[in-house]
């Protein structure tokens, strides 16, 4: 069941570098063919997406737009499709409708995870998710931005430059105490900063979170939207949140997912009073 | 720095290699200078044993790369250990030129019983000793590139790809045992007299052999070594505890699955064609299911995901294996499962887990900067039970 699931949904359609697997060895692209033009302003093109799952419809026709280096929250009562729209801008799920443009040349939908992430769209998921065996220190050398195919990973190590990088991280993240610990034993909190700075070892010109503030404390989650505001300006960031507090504390426009399509968008002001929100999600 | 990287940060694997060395400096000694009337004498039949032995830890070393770090359970490596065992069988036949029971210098014994004209195209190029040992590392290669392109691409994963991989050494079992395949049917290659012009049941022989899997051994185990602590061995790791974040991170998990998955196979091609010489045969047997999902059970009970646990985990179970079927063989089986049980629920980490309990602590600190990409601590994972 499992394998049919996949064969429908994960399937990359086209991944023009694994059917020369044998070339895939020690040559492997960074980036995509085409530079990033995001000479419109928009960094990210979302069009007319609808995905459905044996008939219900995850996404439905959805539109959205977003800043180079903006800020913006997703809400959206369960089930609005706030996950499912990450995974098909990160490759994850293909859609069976729409077109999802990165700049205004490259289509994202031709690609595959792997690509999607080298060229520059970073994905920190709802469960903080970490590598777990390895230390601190080690999970940011493997996100780090660098030939990633795997002769190079088997005979070259990082550069200064990129160890110096590294560094950085764990300043901003606040983890450079605990280079050397096992990422399995931080706390949850951390764990969520670490998957943040694994994302920003990738250099990314879009960051995707998804509800980075889940099971925090108070002072974590104040913590984490610094860092969040820290990142916007440098990064386009897109924010998948349920804790209306904390959305009101970073957002500076405001998405309302329902049903798979979207609602309204606007000011967190504009959009409490909006009486259709108020009808699906805040009057609930 | 290599050889920090490779030994100083692995207290096991060194104490495990240098027993292994050890053994290879005694044993030879003990059979060859010592005379046979001294009670240190070591027969011959000891020696082979050992040095089957060898090549098994060989095989569970490339199931524990695969199991214990990529977390791919392959239920058939025993197949490509066998297509190893076979690539050296038929250069061992090639051997026998017109000394077999019929005499005929072209065409070994079966052949002839077969009433088979020519000798099958695809046994020519065996009797040169070069071009069966390219065979050896190229078809288990070949094979597991192939097959596992057409999996990993499929993202066929845990219970799916053991099960298939079950399927593919079940398919070749059924493929080897007939007569119209040409590799001996149901007997097998067999009667074996020369290798590289040496009479193979020599004493000098065997111990050369022997030699020959302790030296592949201990360089598979360095290699072994170099990858898992390369980045590419953490990517693997990674791929392990969380396939789908490694994919984020802008790998790309099924080449690397592939290489690990190919690399491991030609080690088991190796182990197969260092154990027929000192067995005296390969017969189809050797494919069987049971075969791979044995070899597991060593990995699971020496201690997967640390390399040196799979060492251990060969020797002490084939050596009990070797008590069991000599004193009492029908309970064999019964002990293999109790084992497999007892394993999994009170020692996830095997054996070496017993021994490292205290490790742990003393390595969670070290803050020397130059130690940071030669550092590697795993944990394994609880044995099969825990696969998805």
């Amino acid at each position: 069941m499992n394998i049919l699931t996949h064969a429908k949904h994960a399937l990359p359609v086209k991944d023009p570098d694994f059917s020369n697997a044998l070339s895939g060895f020690g040559k492997d692209v960074d980036n995509f063919g085409a530079p990033l033009d995001t000479s419109k302003r928009n960094i990210l093109y979302v069009e007319g997406i609808t995905v459905s799952f044996d008939g219900f419809r995850a996404l439905n026709n959805l539109n959205l737009y977003i800043e180079e280096g903006e800020l913006r929250c997703i809400i959206g009562p369960n089930g609005a499709g706030k996950t499912t729209m990450m995974d098909v801008i990160t490759g994850k799920t293909k859609p069976d409708e729409g077109s999802v443009y990165f700049g205004r040349q490259i289509n994202l939908l031709e690609l595959s995870e792997h690509q999607i992430a080298r060229g520059g769209i970073g994905r920190k998921f709802q469960k903080p998710t970490i590598f777990e065996a390895l230390t601190v220190y080690e999970n940011l050398e493997l996100a780090t931005a660098s030939n990633k195919a795997v002769w190079w990973t088997l005979t070259k190590t990082l550069t200064g430059e990129q160890k110096c990088r590294i560094d950085e991280v764990l300043v901003q993240i606040g983890l450079k105490e605990l280079r050397y610990k096992n990422a399995g034993s931080l706390s949850h909190g951390q764990k969520q900063w670490l998957e943040i700075g694994m994302l920003l070892m990738q250099s990314p010109r879009v960051l995707l979170v998804d509800e980075p503030v889940a099971g925090m404390t108070g002072e974590e989650t104040e913590k984490t939207a610094e860092l969040l505001l820290s990142l916007a300006g440098k990064h386009s960031v897109i924010v998948v949140e349920h804790d209306m507090k904390f959305v009101r504390s970073i957002a500076r426009k405001v998405t309302v997912l329902h049903q798979g399509s979207v609602l309204t968008e606007g000011t967190m002001d504009q959009v409490q009073n909006d009486p259709k929100v108020i009808e699906v999600y805040l009057g609930e | 720095m290599l050889t920090k990287r490779l030994l100083l940060n692995d207290r096991g694997g060194a104490i495990v290699l240098a027993l292994i060395a050890l053994m290879l400096v005694v044993v030879p000694i003990l059979n060859l200078a010592v005379p046979a009337s001294s009670p240190l004498h070591l027969s011959t039949f000891t020696v082979t044993l050992l040095g089957k032995f060898l090549c098994y830890a060989l095989l569970a070393l490339s199931v524990d790369l695969i199991w214990g770090y990529c977390g791919i359970l392959s239920l058939g490596q025993g197949a490509f250990f066998s297509l190893g065992g076979y690539a050296m069988g038929l250069y061992l036949m090639r051997q026998i030129g017109a000394r077999g029971q019929y005499g005929n210098p072209e065409l070994p014994d079966f052949m002839v019983f077969l009433n088979w004209e020519h000798l099958p195209w695809y046994w020519h190029g065996f009797d040169s000793f070069g071009f069966a040992m390219l065979m050896v590392v190229l078809i288990p290669g070949l094979l597991a590139f192939v097959f596992g392109w057409l999996a990993f691409r499929s993202r066929v994963t845990g219970v799916y790809f053991s099960i298939i991989t079950q399927a593919l050494t079940y398919a070749l079992m059924l493929a080897f045992f007939r007569n119209e395949m040409g590799f001996g049917g149901n007997n097998g290659l067999t009667d074996f007299k020369d290798i590289l012009g040496f009479p193979i049941a020599a004493d000098a022989t065997r111990i050369a052999l022997f030699l020959s899997s302790g030296i592949a051994l201990l360089l598979a185990y360095l290699t072994c070594r170099y990858i898992v602590t390369s980045r590419f061995g953490r990517v693997v790791i990674s791929i392990r505890d969380a396939e789908s974040r490694t994919r984020f991170c802008g790998y790309k998990v099924e080449s690397y699955k592939l290489w690990i998955f190919v690399f491991s196979s030609v080690l088991a091609g190796i182990a197969g064609a260092l154990y027929v010489p000192q067995v005296g045969i390969i017969n189809p047997g050797e494919f069987s299911p049971l075969n791979s999902i044995e070899l597991v059970v060593w990995v699971a009970t020496g201690g997967r995901g640390t390399l040196y646990g799979a060492i251990v985990g060969a020797f002490t179970v084939n050596y009990g294996k070797t008590l069991f079927t000599s004193y009492s063989p029908e309970t064999w089986l019964f002990a293999l499962g109790a084992l497999f049980v007892v394993v999994t629920l009170v020692l996830p980490k095997g054996l070496v887990g017993l021994l490292g309990r205290n490790k742990k602590s003393e390595s969670a600190h070290e803050p020397l900067e130059s130690h940071a990409e030669e550092k590697i601590e795993v944990t394994p994972h609880t044995a099969l039970a825990e696969e998805k």
